[in-house]
């Protein structure tokens, strides 16, 4: 069949590392929490594509039944860091980063 | 062919609603390319005949995570410009340093290739039917532990969502 050398998996590869990567930059750019959370969720999502394209390539289901574990991990984490973004910005009316330099020193 | 097409229709939107999600100046404008990506990843999982992971990621990323964020922008007022932006060098070093960590992903995955087994258009592991029996077999205490870490999570957030009145 065509399809098997249409898209070889190197392709996947490639763009889920260029995903990652504009990912990773995004997190160290904005200072902006909420930015830097939707960028961890754009690392996590091209991970995650990864491992399924890995799956389906190799005829694994194992594969695909983590995305699935992840998904649910990252669902209960996004939760959790909204509710510490809310909390942030009602304690320094900012959800800027670089407010919270307590830790600092 | 046709699938090939279809595979750079859906790179190129996801790489695109990914840059500008940090380039936009509004952050409802960013949720809404990300949710843009969400979508774009979402037809890439059709393309591998995910079809179970397509729409768990449609109904929990596109649905339930980005309503998420969207409110957060709206209850907390930030649809306006980021008060300080870093300076002009950090973005540079920012944007090199992701430059060359794709520089070495790609220099590490150069040439790699798998012995493919089957055909991800027609292979059958991603159907809910296929996945759905396994889970249920082999991964059922995973998945029973998932529910509590969602009570977890969801008492959690409640809690930190929660005014303070204690204490007072």
């Amino acid at each position: 069949m065509s399809t098997l050398s249409a898209i070889p998996i190197s392709y996947y590869l490639v763009f889920c590392s260029i995903l990652f990567c504009i990912g990773v930059t995004g997190v160290l750019i904005k200072r902006n929490a909420l930015l830097i959370l939707m960028s961890v969720e754009l690392m996590i999502n091209s991970i995650n594509l990864l491992l399924a394209a890995f799956s389906a390539y190799t005829n694994d289901p194992a594969g695909q039944i983590f995305v699935f574990f992840i998904m649910v991990v990252a669902a209960a984490e996004v939760a959790i860091g909204l509710a510490i973004v809310v909390l942030i910005y009602r304690t320094t009316h900012s959800i800027d980063i670089d407010v919270l330099n307590k830790l600092k020193w | 062919m046709f699938t090939q097409y279809i595979f750079y229709f859906l790179t190129v939107m996801a790489l695109f609603s990914a840059v500008m999600v940090l380039v936009s100046k509004k952050p409802i404008h960013s949720v809404l390319f990300l949710t843009l990506t969400f979508f774009a990843i979402a037809g890439h999982y059709v393309l591998l005949n995910a079809q179970f992971l397509a729409v768990v990621h449609v109904i929990v990323y596109a649905g339930a995570i980005m309503v998420l964020f969207l409110f957060t922008v709206m209850l907390l007022n930030l649809n306006k410009d980021e008060r300080s932006p870093k300076p002009l060098w950090v973005k540079i070093m920012a944007i090199m340093a992701g430059a060359m960590l794709l520089l070495t992903l790609i220099g590490v995955f150069r040439g790699y290739d798998i012995k493919t087994v089957n055909d991800p258009l027609t292979t059958q592991i991603g159907l809910v039917k296929e996945l759905g029996r396994i889970l249920y077999h082999d991964y059922l205490i995973p998945f029973e532990l998932s529910s509590v870490l969602f009570l977890t999570a969801m008492v959690g957030a409640v809690l930190l969502g929660k005014k303070e009145q204690i204490n007072k």
